[in-house]
C-alpha cells in the first residue's frame, strides 16, 4: 500500500515539475529573446494588478489557448487530424520518468530513489519513445490533406529519422565508457573521480559524443536552427491547420523536449544530480578539507545541483536558437549524414582505441 | 498483475491485427500494425527480454514502420482499394489459416517437449546479450552488417531517378 | 508466473492472422505489412523458446530477424515505389506482365 503510494506520490511530483518548468521556459524563451533584441518582451499580465515581470503570462497564455475554438478543417481526416498532438505530447512527456532527481532518499526507514521508472534499459527506452514522437509530426501533415503539411511532415519525419542515427551513434562511446544502460548506474559512475580532482563527468571523457549529441538532440526538437518542418516563414510547416489547443499542445511539446534535452545532457553528460566532491556523508575536498552535512541536505544539494544544471542547459538552447539562422534543406541533410555520423563512427573508434590502451 | 497485462495486451494485439486486416484504407492499416508491433515488444518484456523489447520498439515501430507510412504518403492512394472482386480467395485463405493453425498445434503437442515455465532466473541481461554477439555469433553479425549496407546502397540505386543525358 | 504455453497459442494466432491478412489484401504495401506481421509472431516464439529453454541464443536470434527485416523492408519499399512510377498503381491485380 504504502509502496504504491510512494509511486504515485513521486510519478505527480515529476509531472508537475515538469509541466511546470515547461510552462515557464516559454516565458524564460520570450523574455531572453527580448533581452537579446533589446525589447522589454512579455510584461503585461498581471493577477489583480501584481505583475511581477510577467510572470503570470505562461498562465495567461494557456486560459486564452484553452479558450481558442478547437477548429478542424473539414477537409482533414478527423481521427487521425485530432490524434497526432497527442501523440507527440504523450511520448516526450513520458521520457520524464526515467530521469534521476536525486540519490536515494531515507525518510524513517524507506529508502526512496527520486526516480519514478528504474529499468536497465533507460538510456533506450528514451529513444525508444522520442522515436515514436515521428508518428505526430507525420500524421499531423498527412491528415491535414493539404500538400504544404504533407510536405512539411515528410521534411519533419526525414531529418528527426536521420539525425536519431546519428543521436544513437554518439550514444554509443558514453555506453562503452559507463558500462550500463541504465541512467542511476550512469549518473553513480560519474561520482567518481579522474586523476583524484576531476569529477568523472560524461564531457570530460567523451567531449566529442557530447558535441555530436547536442546538434543531434537539437535537430530532433525541431527548433531554429533546425525547424525546417515547422518552418514558419515559409508555411510549409506540418501543423499549419491546427488551432486553439491542439496547436497549443504541439508548441508545448517543442518546449518540453527543450527540457528532455536538458535533462539527458545533464544526466548523460554532466553528471547528473552528482555534486563535484560530495559524497553521502558531506563534502571531501580534493585538497583535504571535510564538511559534513545530514543527509537530508545532501539530497537537497544535489536536487538542486540537478535544476541548475538542466535551467543551464535550458538556457543555451533559447540562446543558440536566437543566435543562428536557419538551415537549407540540403545543408541540413548534409551535417547530418556526411558531418555528425562520420564523427560518432570515429568518437566509436577512437573510445575503443583508447580504452584498450588504457 | 502480469496475467492482467498478458491478457491486456494480447487482446489488443489480435484486435490491431484484425482491425489492419478489415480496414480499407492503407495509413489506418499500418498504424494498427504499429499498434501490434508495439503490443509484441510488451510481451518481450514480459519473458524477460528488456533489451530485446526496446530494440523491437526503436527499429520496428519506430523506423520500418515510419518508412511504410512514408510510402504510403507518396504513393497516396485517395480512394483506398476497390473492393476485390473474387471474393473466394479469402475464404480459401481462412480455410487454409486455419487448418494450418490446427496442424501446427498438433505438430507443437507432438514434437516438444513441456516448456520450462519455472526458470526464474533472469535472463536477457543487455551485457550478456552484447557479449554472445561478439563471441559467439560474430560471423553472423558481420555478415548482417554487410548485408545492411547492401540494402541501404541496393535502396538508394533502386529508387535514384536516372538523370536524363 | 504466465504459462509459456499460452505465448506459443498468441504466436500461433498472429501467424496465421498474417497468412490470412496476406491472402486477404489485395495491394503490395499491406501484404508486405503481414509479412513483417508473420516475422513478429516467429519472433515472438523465439523470445519464449528462449525463455524456456534459460539461454540467451533465442533472443540473438531476434536480433538478427529484426536486422534483416530492416534490409529487408528498405529493398522492398524500394521495389514498391519501383512498381508504382511504372504502373500508378500498387494493386496486385494489375501486375500481370513480367515486362514493364
Amino acid at each position: 500500500m504504502i509502496e504504491t503510494l510512494i509511486v504515485l506520490v513521486k510519478i505527480v511530483c515529476a509531472l508537475v515539475w515538469f509541466l511546470l518548468i515547461t510552462l515557464y521556459l516559454t516565458w524564460a524563451e520570450r523574455k531572453e529573446s527580448a533581452l537579446m533584441q533589446d525589447r522589454i518582451g512579455a510584461n503585461r499580465a498581471n493577477f489583480f494588478g501584481i505583475r511581477i515581470i510577467g510572470l503570470f503570462q505562461p498562465f495567461a497564455d494557456a486560459i486564452k489557448m484553452a479558450f481558442k475554438e478547437d477548429f478542424t478543417p473539414s477537409f482533414s481526416r478527423k481521427f487521425l487530424h485530432d490524434l497526432a498532438p497527442f501523440l507527440s505530447f504523450f511520448f516526450t512527456g513520458v521520457t520524464i520518468a526515467t530521469i534521476p532527481f536525486g540519490d536515494i532518499l531515507k525518510i524513517g526507514g524507506k529508502e526512496i530513489k527520486l526516480q519514478v521508472l528504474d529499468i536497465n534499459v533507460g538510456l533506450l527506452f528514451v529513444l525508444a519513445m522520442l522515436s515514436f514522437t515521428i508518428y505526430g509530426v507525420l500524421l499531423s501533415g498527412w491528415a491535414s490533406n493539404n500538400r504544404w503539411t504533407l510536405i512539411g511532415g515528410l521534411r519533419g519525419a526525414a531529418q528527426l529519422i536521420s539525425y536519431e542515427v546519428a543521436l544513437g551513434l554518439s550514444l554509443i562511446g558514453l555506453v562503452m565508457v559507463f558500462p550500463s544502460l541504465d541512467f542511476s548506474a550512469i549518473v553513480d559512475f560519474q561520482g567518481e573521480l579522474l586523476f583524484g580532482w576531476l569529477p568523472k563527468w560524461g564531457i570530460f571523457l567523451q567531449p566529442l559524443g557530447f558535441l555530436i549529441f547536442l546538434f543531434a538532440t537539437m535537430a530532433e526538437s525541431e527548433r531554429v536552427p533546425f525547424d525546417l518542418p515547422e518552418g514558419e516563414s515559409e508555411i510549409v510547416g506540418f501543423f499549419t491547420e491546427y488551432g486553439g489547443m491542439k496547436w497549443g499542445m504541439y508548441m508545448f511539446t517543442d518546449f518540453m523536449k527543450v527540457l528532455i534535452i536538458s535533462c539527458l545532457l545533464t544526466t548523460l553528460f554532466f553528471g547528473g544530480y552528482q555534486v563535484p566532491w560530495l559524497y553521502a556523508d558531506g563534502f571531501r575536498f580534493p585538497w583535504g578539507g571535510e564538511w559534513l552535512l545530514p543527509h537530508g541536505i545532501v539530497v537537497l544539494f544535489q536536487v538542486l545541483m540537478f535544476n541548475i544544471k538542466v535551467f543551464f542547459f535550458c538556457w543555451l538552447q533559447i540562446l543558440l536558437r536566437w543566435t543562428y539562422p536557419r538551415f537549407r534543406y540540403d545543408q541540413l541533410m548534409d551535417f547530418g549524414w556526411k558531418l555528425l555520423i562520420p564523427l560518432s563512427l570515429i568518437n566509436i573508434v577512437a573510445t575503443a582505441i583508447i580504452m584498450s590502451i588504457l | 498483475m502480469a496475467y492482467f497485462l498478458f491478457f491486456l495486451l494480447s487482446v489488443v494485439c489480435i484486435a490491431s491485427v484484425l482491425g489492419m486486416i478489415i480496414s480499407k484504407n492503407q495509413a489506418y492499416s499500418a498504424l494498427f500494425v504499429i499498434l501490434a508491433f508495439t503490443c509484441t515488444g510488451g510481451f518481450f518484456a514480459l519473458l524477460d527480454a528488456p533489451f530485446i523489447a526496446v530494440i523491437q520498439i526503436i527499429i520496428y515501430a519506430g523506423a520500418i514502420m515510419v518508412l511504410f507510412i512514408f510510402v504510403i504518403m507518396m504513393v497516396d492512394v485517395r480512394k483506398g482499394i476497390t473492393p476485390e472482386k473474387k471474393k473466394w480467395t479469402s475464404g480459401f485463405a481462412s480455410g487454409i489459416a486455419v487448418i494450418l493453425f490446427i496442424e501446427l498445434i498438433v505438430a507443437l503437442k507432438m514434437a516438444f517437449n513441456p516448456l520450462n515455465t519455472s526458470s526464474s532466473q533472469a535472463i536477457g541481461n543487455p551485457s550478456d546479450l552484447g557479449y554472445l554477439l561478439f563471441t559467439k555469433y560474430l560471423y553472423p553479425f558481420e555478415i548482417t552488417s554487410i548485408l545492411i549496407i547492401t540494402a541501404l546502397v541496393g535502396a538508394i540505386i533502386l529508387v535514384k531517378k536516372k538523370e536524363k543525358e | 508466473m504466465i504459462p509459456l504455453s499460452y505465448f506459443i497459442i498468441l504466436s500461433l494466432i498472429l501467424f496465421v492472422l498474417g497468412i490470412i491478412a496476406f491472402f486477404v489484401k489485395k495491394d503490395l504495401i499491406t501484404q508486405f505489412l503481414s509479412v513483417e506481421i508473420m516475422l513478429n509472431a516467429a519472433n515472438l516464439a523465439f523470445i519464449t523458446f528462449s525463455k524456456s529453454a534459460s539461454a540467451l541464443d533465442g533472443q540473438i536470434i531476434v536480433f538478427f530477424v529484426i536486422t534483416v527485416a530492416a534490409a529487408e523492408v528498405a529493398i522492398g519499399l524500394a521495389i514498391i515505389l519501383l512498381i508504382y512510377r511504372q504502373k500508378k498503381s500498387i494493386k496486385t491485380e494489375d501486375i500481370k506482365s513480367m515486362k514493364g
